[in-house]
């Protein structure tokens, strides 16, 4: 989160105080490895990620919680947390590991949470409602959740890992407009974006045109991954297709710290390649009206059939 | 292969393509998924490690969540890589290259640094792209999101010494 | 020599007075080496079976620990038949009356055959009408029978029959007794309308200005009122009202009453007064065949059932292709007018996926192609089948798919991975229209990924067991399998009896089948329960408990905890009894019993302690310290 994320974290820490999360980063952390390291050793990749969870053991205080921001880092902890617990030869060889540089780590010590689970899950809906003085009305917003985090999902943290809808939920809390469309959890480009960029283009594109089609105004994310894919890779997607998409993509901390009445600036908002400014412009003082249902006449061969409920 | 988890369940496997039918990269793919286990069934052992499916692989986990037979298809497709490079065999050798970048990066600073990472991937591998990615990353300095320099951790000592035993221990396994 | 006839030989020559058979588990053969005994003169309950091929032969690897299990568990059963006293079964009557439960095909099948061999049927049914899931079909594969021409007979014959008493709009609540005695409770809901008054004119359905869609009968896509017909064909032909959207009882009874206005009826039809009703039927036997549910295909949302509206499920594609649905017999997109020119069809939703159901839900291939065809046929679209394996094993069903390969429907080796409404890129848009769904696939055979444009999606929807089966199942004592359809005595060789005597299956209570498997077995069921009521008795098991009244301390610790309510406290004399009659032997009071007063018959804690010695005797012998 120091630098690449750094809207992100700037967001987190401007509204952490008003949903009463108290955060203490480990200190002299390592990289998770993202999706690579996993490649060439496992035991090694399993072992680097578990001297973050030792060390996070180590120093934290009053809590068993484990959050982590990006998808690729949360997806590691939480891997390898649920690996060593189901597999006794795997937790031997990470702990033997481990055990070089002084370290052991017992899985299942940490509660590996995403921000936005915490958020949704233990902060809670009401809990944040409760804060937003400046609602975001008007705002039509595309939830983004991406694949690591809901995906493969070892401890059923969410209710899909194909149409979840925790983070429409919370930006609802925020007085904004999720817009439906079938995008949510298709991938980004991951690190296609550097091995095949063509690849990756084409995926963002699609995302990118979904989400505009689906009228949506901004596409809010919870990952730096995706976040940069989506963001920084939209402006070469265009030159790339010689299109203009002009697609804002914000943390969904962001969102909540604008709805909190925080500064753009101190959230890191300007920040992004694809200017959020003027989306963020249609932001009302007053919730559009709804328009009343229409009331049912009796149907005549050839009206519309009912749609099946999503319940 | 019996370094990953639950890769024993490839027996399991009915062929019935939700793997390769979700798979974002499937369509870029010489053997998708379904098809590479196929292959391994058929001890094509050669045809499976110069694949380049591991590599396009995006970690979606798609085909995991969606897999009928719950087999663990995205942690196969690393040891699939991890095999490869060990084999030497691999479809393009600026695939694997941007993994072992990475975690060259890793190991000696223990944090990836997006510009290093993204210059020397270029550099080494496709020199002429470079020129076109430069705006990228200067955009990301001008916005005070990518360090210039690499950022070394302090316990750099103790991470090198847990990953080499991790991967002695690594090599005592095969 | 066979077997039988080596131990009948045996008992002679050598005089036996006891026998113990090593073989497999008593549920099956208990009775045949029972009846060995019995023919050569010993008394049956002298034998008993060692079972060493469930406990031994079936659940262990090590041939050397195996053969010792075996040896010791023949050794406790040896100890424990010397324990044994001779018992004479108990002798119970038959109820001649017959309990049908689900007036589905194979409900409908098996209340017709034991009604048609002259004795009463009580025919109970959840719904309003009979008829079940087939009623709500167009045509019935192979042979594309029209399903009303078939079904309506049928439901017609059961509902006139003299000899069958018809619940509709009723459940079970209550079964005590055990077989060839059971007390069945039966709830009927009040329908709002008069049984005996209604003539079945329909005006109240008219005049009633309340329309809701029907997600019962038409699956969803079309409607009805508050005070409704089942539909047209319903057997019995009466209305039923709906309280949850009835105007008169949403207002808290006030307002509307149209219905009842209308009704022209002397006295009036419309009873809003009407009440539950308790109804005690006396039984001998009970058949099951209360059905499937259906899968509910939102549990996949990369299918996009409920979110993207021309994705629908087979059953809404039945009633579709229905003359008197919801369309006329026109199919159609969601918007009740286009003709789709492109239809995918998705085999497998639900079914063959650890994720989900772990069955193949057998009908859903025939369906599939069923659904091809009429789609076909009446639209002249490109039809797509995605399946996994095309499975056809019936009479006929394979002569069916040739038909359909003929008619010209692709088909695509794939299990489907998602359903879009969004294009890839701009060319894919353009190419395909606006509205298009794209079927993303894995052409398995092609070998390769292909995204199909289509205007319609049905998915093939498998048969899951009924949501409630396991309380359904505990109501009369037997048990479901842990994907929840109800477990037979033996899955080959006794598919339609239960563990609980007098109680049956039929149809895809016990598992999914199609529609002539499920009448196969109405009458297999109907033919078991006829062979019990022409024996008149039948012979139990002796295995009762019974109170030591000299140890009964009057506790009444065991008193509530009979599940068959054979407990009963005698004031006057402060101790416990048991009525042998009601008594199933199951032993929860045995072992309840803190005084040990309570004795299990075949049970008895001598016959344990034997069979424990037994079992151990190596064990001991083995740990004997070793004197040197
Ligand atoms: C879309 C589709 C199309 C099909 N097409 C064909 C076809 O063309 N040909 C074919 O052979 N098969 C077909 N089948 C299969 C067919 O539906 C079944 O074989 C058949 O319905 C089984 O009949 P049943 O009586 O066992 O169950 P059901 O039809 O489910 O009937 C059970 C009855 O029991 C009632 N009930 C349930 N629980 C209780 C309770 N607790 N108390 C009282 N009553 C209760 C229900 O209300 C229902 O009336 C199709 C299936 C599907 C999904
Ligand atoms: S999804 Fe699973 S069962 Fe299907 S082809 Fe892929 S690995 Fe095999
Ligand atoms: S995890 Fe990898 S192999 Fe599986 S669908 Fe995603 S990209 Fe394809
Ligand atoms: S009283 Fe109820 S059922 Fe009768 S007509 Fe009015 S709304 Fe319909
Ligand atoms: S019958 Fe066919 S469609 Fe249905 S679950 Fe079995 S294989 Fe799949």
């Amino acid at each position: 989160m120091q630098r690449n994320a750094r809207p992100y974290l700037d967001s987190l820490l401007a509204i952490r105080e008003d949903i009463d999360l108290e955060l203490q980063e480990i200190e002299d952390w390592n990289c998770c490895g993202a999706t690579e390291y996993m490649s060439v050793h496992r035991v090694a990749a399993h072992a680097l990620v578990g001297r973050n969870l030792a060390l996070a053991r180590d120093q934290a205080r009053d809590t068993d919680l484990l959050t982590a921001g990006c998808s690729a880092c949360y997806l590691n902890l939480a891997k390898t947390d649920a690996q060593m617990r189901e597999d006794a030869g795997l937790k031997d060889t990470v702990n033997q590991a481990l055990a070089a540089g002084g370290l052991e780590y017992e899985p299942g010590a940490m509660k590996v949470r995403h921000l936005l689970d915490l958020v949704c899950h233990d902060i809670g809906y009401d809990a944040v409602k409760a804060r937003v003085v400046k609602p975001l009305h008007g705002l039509k917003v595309a939830a983004y959740y991406g694949c690591q985090v809901v995906r493969p999902d070892y401890d059923s943290r969410w209710d899909s890992h194909e149409h979840p809808t925790a983070m429409d939920k919370l930006l609802a809390a925020l007085g904004a407009e999720p817009v439906e469309w079938s995008l949510k959890t298709q991938c980004c480009g991951g690190h296609m974006s550097v091995i095949g960029p063509d690849v990756a283009f084409g995926l963002i594109r699609r995302l990118i045109h979904g989400a505009q089609e689906a009228g949506a105004d901004l596409v809010v994310t919870l990952c730096p991954m995706c976040q940069l894919n989506l963001d920084a890779y939209q402006v070469e997607m265009n030159k790339h297709f010689h299109t203009d998409y002009q697609v804002p993509v914000l943390y969904f901390t962001q969102l909540m710290g604008l709805a909190f009445g925080k500064k753009p600036k101190d959230l890191g908002i300007g920040k992004e390649f694809v200017d959020a400014a003027p989306a963020l412009a249609k932001i009302q003082a007053e919730a559009p009206k709804v328009a009343e249902a229409k009331r049912k006449r009796r149907p005549k061969p050839g009206d519309a059939l009912p749609m099946p409920g999503m319940e | 292969m019996s370094a990953t988890p639950g890769d024993n369940r490839l027996n399991l496997c009915i062929q019935c393509g939700s793997c390769g039918g979700s798979c974002p990269s499937g369509a870029e793919m010489d053997h998708t998924p379904r098809r590479l286990f196929a292959l391994i069934r058929a001890d094509a052992r050669e045809a499976v490690l110069r694949s380049n499916a591991p590599w396009y692989c995006v970690s979606c986990y798609y085909c995991t969540v969606r897999c009928p037979q719950e087999i663990h298809i995205t942690d196969v497709m690393y040891t699939l890589k991890s095999m490869a490079i060990k084999a030497g065999l691999f479809h393009d050798a600026a695939l694997p290259g941007f993994s072992e970048t990475f975690v060259d990066y890793v190991e000696k600073y223990g944090r990836s640094f997006e510009l290093g990472l993204a210059t020397r991937f270029n550099l080494r591998h496709h020199p002429l792209s470079l020129a076109g990615m430069a705006p990228l990353g200067l955009g990301m300095l001008k916005r005070g999101r990518m360090d210039l320099t690499p950022h070394r951790i302090d316990g750099m000592a103790q991470l090198t010494a847990i990953l080499d035993k991790a991967k002695a221990l690594e090599g005592g396994l095969q | 020599m066979a077997g039988q006839e080596l131990i009948e030989q045996d008992i002679h020559e050598q005089q036996l007075t006891r026998v113990v058979v090593a073989a497999c588990s008593p549920h099956l053969h208990e009775k045949t080496f029972r009846g060995v005994c019995e023919r050569s003169g010993m008394n049956p309950y002298l034998s008993e079976m060692a079972s060493i091929r469930e406990h031994v032969a079936w659940v262990h690897t090590d041939k050397v620990a195996a053969t010792a299990k075996a040896k010791a568990i023949v050794s406790g059963t040896v100890e424990r038949v010397l324990k044994n006293d001779p018992l004479e079964a108990i002798r119970v009557p038959i109820d001649a009356q017959t309990l049908v439960v689900g007036g589905g095909i194979a409900g409908i099948q098996a209340a017709l055959e034991v009604a048609e061999a002259g004795y009463d049927v009580y025919l109970i049914e959840r719904e309003a009408s009979l008829g079940g899931h087939m009623a709500q079909f167009d045509k019935t594969f192979p042979t594309l029978d029209c399903a009303a021409c078939i079904l309506t007979p049928k439901m017609a014959s059961a509902g006139a029959h003299p000899k069958v008493h018809l619940f509709t709009w009723s459940e079970v609540e209550k079964v005590e007794g055990f077989v060839g005695n059971y007390t069945v409770t039966v709830k009927k809901k009040p329908r709002y309308v008069d049984e005996d008054i209604c003539t079945g004119c329909g005006i109240c359905v008219e005049k009633c200005p309340v329309l809701v869609v029907d997600d019962k009968f038409e699956a969803g896509i079309g409607y009805r009122k508050a005070i409704y017909w089942p539909f047209a064909q319903a057997v019995p032909n009466l209305p039923v009202l709906d309280t949850e959207t009835c105007t008169y009882y949403i207002g808290g009874k006030g307002g509307c009453r149209a219905c009842e206005k209308f009704c022209p009826t002397v006295p009036n039809s419309i009873k809003f007064d009407q009440k539950e009703e308790r109804v005690t039927l006396k039984v001998g036997n009970i058949i099951l065949a209360t059905g499937w549910d259906l899968f509910n295909a939102r549990r996949i949302p990369q299918y996009g059932y409920g979110r993207l509206a021309n994705v629908f499920t087979n059953l809404e594609l039945e009633r579709m292709c229905n003359a008197a649905g919801p369309t006329g017999g026109k199919v159609v997109l969601r918007d009740g007018q286009t003709a789709p020119k492109r239809v995918g069809i998705v085999h497998c939703v639900g079914s063959r996926d650890r994720n989900y159901n772990r069955h193949c839900s057998a009908i859903c291939c025939m369906q599939s192609l069923k659904t091809a065809h009429l789609v076909k046929e009446r639209t002249g679209a490109e039809v797509y089948n995605f399946y996994i394996d095309i499975r056809t094993p019936g009479k006929e069903y394979d002569e069916f798919y040739q038909r359909v390969l003929d008619d010209g429907v692709h088909f695509v080796r794939g299990k489907v991975a998602e359903i879009s409404d969004i294009p890839f890129d701009p060319a894919e848009a353009s190419r395909n229209g606006a509205g298009t769904l794209y079927i993303q696939v894995e052409d398995t055979l092609a070998g390769m990924q292909r995204r199909i444009p289509v205007d319609m999606v049905v998915l093939a929807a498998g048969l899951e067991p009924r949501r409630d089966s396991s309380e359904v199942g505990k109501t009369f004592g037997i048990a479901c399998s842990s994907n929840g359809w109800f477990i037979e005595k033996h899955a080959k060789m006794d598919p339609i009896a239960t563990m609980t005597e007098g109680v049956f299956v039929a149809g895809c209570a016990g598992g999914p089948k199609d529609i002539p498997a499920s009448v196969s077995q109405g009458s297999a069921a109907a033919a078991r329960v006829l062979n019990y009521i022409r024996q008149g008795e039948l012979a139990l098991e002796p295995v009762r408990a019974s109170v030591l009244e000299e140890r009964c301390s009057g506790c009444r610790i065991c008193n509530g905890l009979c599940p068959f309510n054979a407990i009963s406290f005698i004031e006057e004399r402060k101790v416990t009894e048991i009525n042998a009659a009601l008594c199933q032997g199951c032993g929860t009071c045995v072992a309840a019993c803190p005084a040990g007063a309570i004795q299990g018959t075949g049970f008895s804690n001598e016959q344990l302690f034997a069979q424990i010695e037994g079992l151990l005797r190596d064990v001991n012998r083995s740990h004997e310290p070793e004197v040197v």
